[in-house]
């Protein structure tokens, strides 16, 4: 077990996500930086899908009852342990009774800390995750509180393993995010189109685990077209449909937001493309006012990009075997 | 109506069955997705029926995304050749119009609202023709309404009115979306009532509460302890107006757990709604008497 003597800014459980609800507006969760969670779980001997705290922009402080082997990865807040420093992306020892806590972010978004033996809350509808908005999974549906005492799992881990720097993976400066246009693409005017990848975005504060919004570009303009019943009497509005994983909508084509694991899963705006798999790991470490530039790829240059992470993943899984 | 494939990313392939609303849209969407279902196609995660339109997730390791289009257009003959009826349940949903929680929060919005100087209520009754709010909640608790879509948070109903295209109610959205809404608020969008199932973020018009739970995560109301969501698209739902001593009986009926939702089971025939659209929603109405 774990005590919470300070939660942080934003600290959940998560695991790799609750699949198969989307349909009821239920979205997947789960950890933003997938690659990260997974690094985490296995330096620390830990199944790669097992149940982690995400802590957002800040560390929580942690009580430990028990002694346990800890790995923190993703954002750079260095750990430690009664004080003493230790390495991000490296196992340590927390005996019982020391404290884990963190020094302040110096670089991405999202910490990733594993526990051996894996965050032990109740499984709900398949995942561990902490779905807040549904009050749905984690620890009693949302995020952690001072006071709370968190179940951790029976694990043996081992300390002093650590990750290779190579084997990281973090956004650059700017940022850049592949897109496949596509789903209401032809809306956009070829003029403004060609502005959305060529302007500089910049993370605008309202960002989280539903979506990542962006400001600084050009409003986008619409090709002239009927109005279709039942869409709302907005150029962006369509018939309320489904949203993908990081489909980028833009409200009154000002802003666009870009859907992430708490998605919501549908409603009435347009979407001009959507991110793909490979980089959705990246936008989780993006911290508000971080510049960004939107990368157009074909599917074949997505699907590339997706096999290079899963080879990336696999070298991850053979340095710490 | 000529559907529309494209992909959302690697991993989704979005269908637009139609560009406009209308219940032979909904039908094609619900009976797709019911034909990706049971056709078993390898690598399919998820299955997303939506208004007008739906969405499959697919892990693009295990089939290619142009193999995966391929196989679900395979499936629009069988879909279009497909009985426009369904076997269903229509639900009685009781409502409190203009009830005090709804009022509160509408004013507290009201910068963000087309209309500063009134209710939402009287909002949308003015820019639909209605002379009275009491004309317009009549019309909108006098038809059935067809669940075309459940999502945006977990649980909530998009509803579609079963009446004639020009008696369809429409009003906007919000100009700028409220951070609050009520659980449990009863709202209009678009074309589209809606049923908030958790308290939060929203942009539709508000118009009463329900005291019927339709979401929960725990488990414990009886009628949602086999699943912690109530609707599934293709349900019906009639609205009943009801007053404030209904409502906080209903209110105590759910608190100690005793509350039953009026559930009939009926059959929605497409081609019957077509021929006599006031025999059939007299039919569906009646199973609830």
């Amino acid at each position: 077990m774990i005590k919470v003597l300070n939660p942080g800014l934003a600290t959940s459980v998560q695991d790799m996500g609750r699949h198969g609800y989307y349909h009821l507006g239920i979205p997947q969760s789960g950890g933003m930086d997938q690659l990260a969670l997974q690094a985490a779980n296995l330096l620390v001997g830990n199944a790669s899908d097992a149940a982690v705290l995400e802590a957002t922009f800040m560390g929580p402080e942690l009580e430990f009852t028990a002694d346990a082997v800890v790995a923190v990865t993703g954002a750079a807040m260095t750990p430690k342990v009664d004080g003493a420093e230790q390495a991000n992306w490296e196992s340590f020892t927390v005996k019982a009774g020391q404290v884990l806590s963190f020094d302040y972010l110096k670089g991405g978004a999202r910490a990733y800390i594993a526990i051996s033996g894996g965050i032990d809350v109740p499984v709900v509808l398949g995942s561990r995750s902490t779905y807040t908005l549904g009050a749905l999974g984690g620890f009693q549906g949302r995020a952690l509180a001072a006071g709370d005492e968190v179940p951790v799992g029976q694990g043996k881990g081992t300390a002093g393993r650590s990750l290779d720097a190579s084997l990281r993976r973090a956004p650059g400066s700017p940022a850049e995010i592949r897109v496949l246009p596509g789903i209401y693409w032809h809306w956009v005017t070829d003029k403004s189109g060609a502005q959305f990848y060529a302007d500089t975005w910049k993370v605008a504060p309202e960002a989280d685990r539903i979506g990542y919004r962006f400001r600084g570009g050009h409003p986008i303009e619409f090709t002239e077209r009927e109005r279709p019943f039942g869409a709302g009497s907005d150029p962006s509005n369509i018939v309320d449909g489904c949203y993908p994983y990081g489909s980028i909508q833009v409200p009154g084509g000002t802003e666009p937001i870009i859907l992430h694991r708490d998605a919501v899963s549908g409603g009435g705006y347009f979407m001009l493309g959507t991110v793909i798999s490979a980089d959705m790991d990246l936008i989780g470490q993006m911290q508000p006012h971080t510049p960004t530039q939107f990368v157009k790829v074909t599917m074949d240059e997505a699907l590339q990009a997706r096999a290079d992470r899963t080879a990336l993943i696999q070298r991850i899984r053979e340095a710490l075997a | 109506m000529e559907s529309r494939y494209t992909f959302g990313g690697d991993e989704h392939v979005f269908c637009e069955v139609d560009t406009e609303m209308s219940l032979e849209a909904f039908f094609k969407s619900l009976s797709m997705t019911n034909a990706v279902r049971e056709s078993q196609i390898r690598g399919v995660t998820e299955i997303c029926p939506a208004n007008a339109s739906f969405q499959i997730k697919f892990d693009p390791d295990i089939i290619k995304p142009d193999d995966m289009l391929a196989e679900i257009k395979k499936l629009e003959v069988q879909a279009e050749s497909a009985e426009s009826s369904m076997d269903t349940r229509i639900v009685e949903v009781p409502v409190l119009y203009n009830d005090p929680w709804t009022h509160e929060t509408l004013m507290r919005f009201r910068e963000r609202h087309q209309d500063p100087s009134g209710t939402d209520l009287d909002y949308s009754a003015r820019i639909n023709g209605y002379d009275t709010v009491d004309d317009f909640i009549a019309a909108h608790s006098g038809s059935p309404w067809f669940v075309s879509m459940v999502g945006f948070v977990a649980g909530l109903p998009f509803l579609y009115q079963t009446v004639e295209r020009e008696k369809q109610i429409e009003v906007p959205k919000y100009l700028r979306p409220r951070t609050d809404t009520p659980k449990l608020t009863v709202g209009y969008g678009g074309c589209f009532s809606c049923i908030y199932s958790v308290r939060g973020a929203g942009g539709y018009q508000m118009f009463g509460v329900t005291p019927m739970p339709i979401f929960d995560p725990q488990q414990q109301i009886n009628y949602l302890r086999d699943f912690m969501i109530f609707f599934k698209p293709g349900d019906l739902v009639k609205f009943s107006p009801i007053d404030r001593d209904t409502y906080d009986a209903a209110v105590e009926a759910v608190e100690a757990n005793e509350y039953e939702p009026k559930i009939r089971d009926v059959r929605f025939s497409l081609d019957e709604f077509n021929a006599d659209i006031n025999a059939c929603n007299a039919k569906l109405e009646g199973a609830l008497k």
